[in-house]
């Protein structure tokens, strides 16, 4: 595949995902908005995926050395902790309807699932 | 270098390895679409989590991967302090902790583009466009690009440098947003004045033309490093002087640049996976800076402009002499005489609420008038506490039923019938001001109608102006009377009054 190819194709996969991003999250309650954003904080934590390729490819300079394992470290810190809270968050979401009074709630959350 | 001793061909299979790049995000659309529910987000969230291990493992059995030891220091270093922060963080400090994590994503990411600059070196930048990859499936992976030449695309160091100076702008920006929600910084804005946009426009002039001369082959380490820095000034520049009450939509905006920014640094890294999420996380962060700033009637060139609420902050402070003497005070007693022979009672909390960790106590307060059958509701407006959504994950914490919480349309609806507001530690979004005076820096935002109900109590420590720092008409009208002190012991007592009746 040629060069300019590769680029289109990731140029094509840029845009789609952006459509992807703006349909799905279009749909999210009003409510959940903030578990969603440290959701989706969680997620962009996928730069730890640049650092440890590059960090394969670092050579012997120390000072890249030193710069990659500080953005693994930060990549590390954005997903572990972004996902640990958001589910924080959101079990509290959850436990709610066990004790009662939050059926209707409940239903309604679950007819917004199967309508989309 | 050395590779995983598990690892045979068909693992480093480079088709192999894209088809789980390809269910990486497959898991993390699923599992945003999870996250559109209460009921179905808890296992939306861990689909996503789920993506994201499989996405490491994929990159992790890379033929090209090694220098294990430093990938193992840097993942240690990162769980040893991301898991405490997470499991320690109090649900108030929520805005704050996102803005933190959101950072340090942006810090990774120009730190990654820094490093790849460095490595390539004298080639960075060099116009090499008949450079041919070898013949690979769709997601031709890193490697090949470093193998088959010196050059390095021209595309791959424009969207690297790109990734360079939004990443670098976000780290700085998000961490003045954190210094601000934690109060390290002051909340009030801290600007340059008039020059302010002069001094951005600038620092982003200067920074983009770093950029485009390394690009057209610049090989200065030292220019480098002018632009991460410009960035840098930059980030600080914009966020410093934003007012706290726009800090919401500010750490909405910057996770959606490090989305945008991580989706950057796929496409000069060749990533599939980094491409698609990023970008989602982009553009689920412009929807909801979109949303906010909707809420609070706020556009968003006029944030980015800054200088919220600190002219505010002047009127309101000139403006508190005409307004005293006509508020009136209440004690507990009479708050839960008040409150006992409601039929409707409408509580309205706010940050305030959360501040004092009040939740807990306004939820016995609300058991306690059930039993009297008082109907409860909780008004909530789009932006109470400090995010969208944040005062539902609060109440949700107090075990308050979700289907007493009203969204501001319903309430709006509902004060006509309320024979009780209780605004607890909530101020700016009950501000008739929104509605009534022109000149207010709030004008137009929309407000929860708490004026509509037979009468109001407001739990307020103080008459001190709220987080914009704008006077509050609602006190000083005639159905309005006040309760001062401790969000949480001014809501026992008022529950302890209640015994007595």
């Amino acid at each position: 595949m040629v060069l300019a190819s590769v680029l289109t194709t990731n140029l094509a996969i840029l845009v789609l995902a952006g459509f992807i991003g703006f349909v799905v999250i279009s749909k999210v309650p009003n409510t959940l908005h903030t578990p969603l954003m440290s959701g989706t904080n969680a997620i962009h934590g996928i730069v730890l995926l640049g650092g440890l390729l590059v960090v394969g490819l670092a050579g012997n300079d120390t000072f890249n050395k030193v710069i990659l394992v500080i953005a693994i470290a930060f990549g590390t810190i954005n997903i572990v902790g972004g996902f640990l809270v958001t589910d924080r968050m959101l079990e509290m979401f959850k436990a709610k309807p066990k004790r009662g009074g939050g059926t209707g709630a409940d239903g309604a959350g679950a007819d917004k699932e199967e309508g989309s | 270098m050395s590779t995983l001793p598990l690892a045979t061909s068909f693992l480093q299979n480079e088709s192999f390895l894209d088809v789980l790049y390809i269910v990486a995000f497959a898991l993390f659309i699923q599992g945003l679409r999870g996250l559109s529910g209460p009921t179905t987000a808890v296992r939306g969230n861990r689909t996503a989590a789920v993506g994201m291990a499989i996405a490491v493992i994929a990159t992790l059995l890379q033929p090209s991967e090694g220098n294990w030891g430093l990938i193992a220091l840097g993942v240690a270093l990162g769980t040893a302090v991301g898991i405490p922060a997470a499991r320690q963080v109090k649900m108030t400090a929520m805005p704050q902790m996102v803005a933190l994590f959101n950072g340090v994503g942006g810090g990774a990411v120009f730190l990654i583009s820094w490093a790849e600059f460095r490595r390539y070196g004298s080639s960075y930048g060099s116009h090499t466009h008949s450079l041919v990859i070898r013949e690979l499936p769709s997601g031709a992976i890193l490697h090949t690009i470093t193998v088959s030449a010196g050059g390095v695309p021209t595309y791959v160091a424009i969207f690297s440098v790109f990734a360079a100076i939004v990443g670098s702008v976000s780290f700085w920006g998000s961490n003045i947003a954190f210094g601000k929600l934690q109060e390290i910084i002051p909340g009030r804005p801290i600007s340059l004045g008039a020059g302010q946009q002069i001094v951005n426009l600038v620092l982003a002039i200067l920074a983009v033309a770093a950029g485009v001369d390394l690009v057209a082959g610049a090989h200065s380490e030292l220019l480098f490093i002018g632009m991460l820095v410009c960035a840098a000034l930059l980030g600080n520049a914009v966020v410093l002087p934003i007012g706290g009450a726009d800090m919401p939509v500010v750490i909405s905006m910057l996770n959606a640049f490090t989305g945008l920014s991580a989706a950057a640094t796929g496409i000069a890294l060749n990533n599939t996976a980094l491409i698609v999420a990023g970008m989602i996380v982009g553009a689920s962060g412009s929807i909801l800076t979109n949303l906010m700033a909707t809420a609070m009637n706020r556009s968003i060139p006029a944030i980015i402009a800054g200088g919220f609420g600190g002219g505010g902050a002047v009127e309101g402070a000139s403006g508190a002499g005409e307004h005293a003497g006509t508020v009136r005070s209440t004690s507990a007693a009479d708050a839960a005489i008040q409150l006992a022979y409601a039929n409707r009672v409408m509580i309205v909390p706010g940050y305030g609420m959360a501040v004092a960790q009040a939740q807990h106590a306004v939820r016995e307060l609300t058991k306690e008038l059930e039993k009297r059958g008082v109907e409860i509701g909780y008004a909530i407006h789009p932006v109470a506490g400090r995010m969208p959504g944040h005062m539902n994950v609060l109440l949700a914490e107090a075990d308050v039923p979700y289907d007493q919480l009203e969204e501001m349309e319903d309430a709006n609806q509902e004060f006509g019938r309320t024979d009780v507001s209780l605004v607890i530690g909530a101020n700016d979004v009950t501000n008739p001001a929104a509605k009534n005076t022109p000149s207010s820096p709030i004008y137009g935002m929309p407000i929860l109608e708490v004026s509509n109900s037979h009468s109001v109590i407001v739990i307020k420590r103080s008459m001190n102006p709220g987080f914009a720092g704008i006077e509050n008409e609602l006190y000083y009208e005639p159905e309005t009377t006040m309760l001062f002190g401790d969000a949480k012991a001014a809501v026992s007592e008022i529950t302890a009054e209640l015994a007595h009746i």
